[in-house]
């Protein structure tokens, strides 16, 4: 056993320090990138709770097969946390190059986290074709930083998402609209209101819409947090979440895993409402017989979180032009107007529809609207990445181990 | 014959058959002891310490998860232990044994993730129980808000734990019954006037527990460390120990990999101190146990044993068929609201939508299953070859060696496997996950073959050996044929073991060889419920296909060798 021993030291040691420097691509010449790419298979790690997304990852795998001649495996992720994890399990095996992990979907504290570990491959995405086609000049907060971390064109905006409630307005009558009113609801109706486990990102978001409208400023959130300033800025946050716990589904004891239960329990009819980071997700789910077709969406006074995610490369993916040509396909106009497509997936494009040409403006006209964006009213910038890990950790402290 | 004439392979095949229950288990414990102790210098971790001991000692919950851990370990194996006991005790040598046994067996290759699946359709308040409740109470229209599913004291995990592993116990039993030849004695004991029941665990019993002590141990340290039951199941504010490691395995907090390994680290040493626990707790209790034996009471107890035996059978028979119902329906529904006893339609949509989508899975499963099956089964039967080419028995280390990868915790050494296999760049591809698989698959299928093979009357072997016949042709033409009902059980056996694994598919495989146990329990928390129904039927069916396989096949083949069709 000594030797086995000493082998594994040995590989754990030395294994880090070899093979730096591949051949990288050369992003200027794009064609050559897309002449690498064919043939590759691109090993893309996206979050799949939800099969309308997960059925349009299938469409793109067909598309860009067809057009480009590069496969794409989803490898299917409950938490993209996983795919980090992948990478860092490669990383600590010395593993620098030809990876597991080509395409990550991502945003918030796992890109922080890359970002920071020196584990993305980049920068690359403003060498896209169709980079040019986003809409950097309305939207620039949300595409060009990531959870208050600059993106610097480690990963290319692929998806605006908003936080979007819903409930069965054949049993509710007015729903919660703002924090107030969510633990007024609580108190009238005790059982009847859930959010997500924190360690989910859902239930993260929903904590952090909380703390906006509660925080004495609310401006503190947009950086990383002092000890001082995060005490200060949660200090309303804790006596809140103290009175509504006990007034939750199951009396705060256990929270849905994720988007998907927070939606099961609803048709269950155990609770009276809920969210999603997709303002379509109600119709699409009324649409596959899972809710009834009295389900409204709605959101609260003064706008909710939105954000917008990503498309990320591991700096040791062994198919980068791959995985860059199929961010340009998601990038490109049909493919951002299949995805805004409500009844395919609902989520909004980050390009400038101005900028497209006429067919491809099309497109997006004939699109039927879900919730336009006048009724998601304003998206609230997500507060920075650390306050999403800080808050989890302080909310596991208080609640779990009671 | 000596054992310089059995050829290369033979001769190189224990120690083969070692390196796959030793070798992974403790390489794979080398590399999470190294981060647990600070040492990871990917990560930045150059020097030795306890910090992170002390991280995973301060973090929130850790106390409630440690003491949720062992309670569900301890009472998910006494009440499996004490169903087991008391169903034999009542039933032995009735023809309810044999009925028991044909409820019992086909649960064995229903993988954990399942029977969770449906245990929590039956259970949670939303589920077919209270939909019958709600039949009767009128004004009960909506799901009552109790925490049934993810109670914090365990209770739905226990249940779906001893529904896994009575069967388990209970087959193990019969295995070995045979060789506590007692007929006589409980004849005997009847005549003096003890109840049968009582006779059986005054007499049988203290000989059977040595028989089944290790897969008890092995029941123990599995329910102590499960991951994908607890998942689907288990208590959540805390969740179990297991469930916390692979947590913050998969944390976006770079850190938090160093906790990961401390945790898996005390899931050892708890795991390690449950086993000698229950070791000792067998010590304290044989005196008294003995006491009770000789103070010579015919009857008392009695009464006991068969309503324990009796309500635990009924409830087991319930529950098993209420989930078989639910997940049937719930694969069919569509608008299946509370408090509906059935769904508004039925319809194979969700079978036509997720065709595509669960081939894959599917496939993988039966790949991975068919090729770490068919591994084990080639080194089981070298090493029984061996066994019987050399006259001597491997038996005595290879009983014991077998227990380890059932005793030591997945979570404890998958993680630290995963990285050695990345740096031997042996990692994500079908084959690293057919040989984690092969690390579990190779204990059933040597446990399930041993038995009929070294039963097998010698006298074939030396006629045929006489007749001229080399030992492989006695092999291939003789033994073989004779055992192929055996053979094909244990195959059958290990097949199922393999379908049911999750922490190896998930974490050697890279997420890239989806299953259909790891798509369940991916699905389980939420979801799509009609997709995870569809998929715990699924699970259950692959392995029940190939055990009917199993006992088709010798009827086909012999069709004209009537002594040849059964095991």
């Amino acid at each position: 056993m000594h030797r086995l021993a000493a082998f594994v030291i040995a590989i754990i040691c030395f294994s880090g320090a070899s093979l730096a420097g591949e051949n990288a691509p050369d992003l200027s010449d794009w064609s050559a990138v897309e002449a690498k790419a064919r043939g590759q298979t691109v090993y893309w790690n996206a979050w799949a709770g939800e099969p309308s997304i997960n059925a349009y990852i299938v469409w793109a795998g067909k598309q860009v097969l067809q057009r480009h001649g590069v496969r794409i495996e989803h490898v299917k992720l409950s938490d993209t946390a996983e795919a980090v994890a992948k990478v860092i399990a490669e990383k600590a095996a010395g593993r620098t190059s030809g990876g597991s992990v080509d395409l990550i979907w991502i945003n918030g504290a796992n890109f922080a986290a890359m970002k920071q570990r020196g584990l993305l491959y980049g920068p690359w995405a403003r060498w896209l074709p169709n980079y040019r086609l986003l809409d950097l000049e309305n939207k620039a907060p949300v595409l060009s930083r990531d959870f208050g971390v600059p993106t610097e064109g480690y990963e290319a905006p692929w998806d605006l998402a908003q936080l979007v409630f819903y409930y069965d307005s054949a049993r509710v009558a007015s729903p919660p609209r703002s924090a107030e009113e969510w633990l007024s609801y609580a108190r009238a109706n005790p059982g009847r209101l859930a959010y997500p486990d924190v360690q989910n990102f859902l239930g993260a978001t929903f904590v952090k819409q909380l703390l906006i409208a509660l925080a004495p400023d609310a401006s503190a959130l947009f950086s990383s947090p002092s000890d001082a300033v995060f005490a200060r800025t949660t200090a309303p946050l804790w006596p809140y979440l103290d009175a509504l716990n006990p007034l939750l589904w199951r009396r705060g004891k256990v929270f849905p895993a994720n988007s998907a239960e927070l939606r099961q329990i609803l048709a269950d009819g155990e609770t009276d409402v809920a969210f999603s980071f997709n303002p379509s997700e109600a119709s699409l789910a009324i649409s596959r017989r899972e809710l009834p077709e009295t389900v409204r969406s709605y959101v609260f006074y003064g706008g909710t979180i939105g954000n917008a995610s990503f498309l990320a490369i591991p700096y040791n993916s062994r198919n980068k032009e791959g995985a860059m040509v199929v961010a340009n396909f998601l990038l490109g106009a049909d493919a951002q107007a299949r995805k805004q497509d409500p009844s395919v997936w609902g989520g909004h494009t980050v390009l400038s529809v101005a900028k497209l040409d006429s067919s491809e403006r099309e497109l997006f006209k004939t699109l039927k609207p879900g919730l336009s964006p006048a009724d998601l009213g304003p998206a609230l910038p997500e507060p920075h990445a650390d306050w999403m890990l800080r808050l989890r950790d302080m909310w596991l402290q208080r609640y779990a181990s009671q | 014959m000596k054992a310089d004439d059995i050829g290369l392979w033979l001769r190189i095949v224990p120690a083969a058959f070692i390196a796959v229950l030793v070798v992974p288990a403790v390489a794979g414990m080398i590399g999470v002891l190294l981060p647990a102790f600070g040492y990871f210098p990917a990560l930045g971790g150059q020097a030795f310490s306890l910090e992170h001991f002390r991280a995973l000692l301060s973090s929130p919950g850790l106390l409630p998860s440690v003491f949720v851990t062992i309670w569900i370990g301890f009472a998910a194996t006494s009440v499996s232990l004490f169903i087991v006991v008391a169903l034999l005790a009542q039933f032995h040598d009735t023809a309810w044994l044999w009925l028991v046994r044909r409820i019992l067996s086909p649960l064995l290759s229903v993988p954990h993730a399942a029977i969770a699946i449906g245990l929590a359709f039956v259970i949670a308040p939303s589920g077919l129980l209270f939909r019958l409740v709600a039949q009767a109470v009128p004004g009960l229209d909506r799901p009552p808000d109790l925490l049934i599913v993810h109670d914090e004291l365990g209770l739905s995990l226990i249940a779906a734990l001893v529904l896994k592993e009575v069967p388990f116990l209970f087959l193990m039993s019969l295995a070995a019954l045979p060789q506590i030849n007692a007929h006589a004695q409980l004849a005997a004991a009847r005549t003096m006037g003890y109840a049968p029941s009582i006779a059986w665990l005054k007499i049988v019993l203290p000989r059977l527990y040595p028989q089944i002590r290790l897969p008890v141990i092995a029941v123990l340290a599995y329910s102590l460390s499960v991951v994908d039951a607890a998942i689907v199941v288990g208590p959540s504010t805390p969740p179990t120990l297991a469930v916390s490691v692979l947590k913050w395995m998969s944390d976006p907090q770079i850190s938090q990999r160093f906790l990961a390994a401390a945790g898996a680290v005390l899931m050892l040493a708890i795991t390690v101190a449950s086993v000698c626990l229950w070791l000792a707790a067998e010590r304290v209790l044989k005196s008294p146990g003995l006491a009770w034996i000789e103070q010579g009471h015919r009857q008392q107890g009695a009464g006991v044993v068969s309503v324990a035996a009796r309500s635990s059978g009924l409830i087991i028979l319930l529950l098993i068929l209420m989930s078989g119902c639910a997940v049937i329906l719930w694969a069919f529904a569509e608008n299946w609201q509370f408090p509906r006893m059935f769904p508004e339609r039925l319809s194979s949509e969700t079978w036509h939508a997720h065709a595509s989508t669960i081939a894959r899975p599917l496939a993988n499963a039966a790949a991975i299953g068919l090729l770490a099956t068919a591994v084990a089964a080639f080194l089981t039967l070298s090493l029984l070859e061996r066994e019987v080419r050399c006259g001597r028995s491997t038996k005595r280390w290879t009983e014991q060696l077998l227990y380890i990868p059932l005793i030591v915790p997945q979570i404890a050494f998958l993680p630290g496997l995963h990285i050695l296999l990345i740096a031997l760049n042996l990692d994500s591809n079908i084959l690293a996950v057919a040989t984690g698989h092969l690390v579990f698959v190779l204990p059933y299928v040597y446990l399930s073959l041993s038995q009929p093979w070294s039963f097998f009357d010698d006298r074939y072997r030396q006629v045929a050996l006489s007749m001229g016949a080399t030992p492989l042709r006695v092999l291939l033409q003789v033994r073989l044929p004779m055992l192929l009902a055996a053979a094909l059980t244990a195959f059958a056996v290990g097949f199922a073991v393999s379908i049911g694994q999750y922490l190896p598919t998930l974490l050697l495989g890279a997420g890239r060889f989806p299953t259909i146990t790891t798509e369940a329990v991916a699905l389980a928390s939420g979801g799509d419920r009609r997709l995870t129904a569809l998929l715990a039927i699924l699970q259950s069916l692959l392995p029940f296909a190939v055990f009917l396989a199993a006992l088709f096949l010798p009827l086909a083949l012999f069709h004209n060798r009537r002594g040849l069709r059964t095991a």
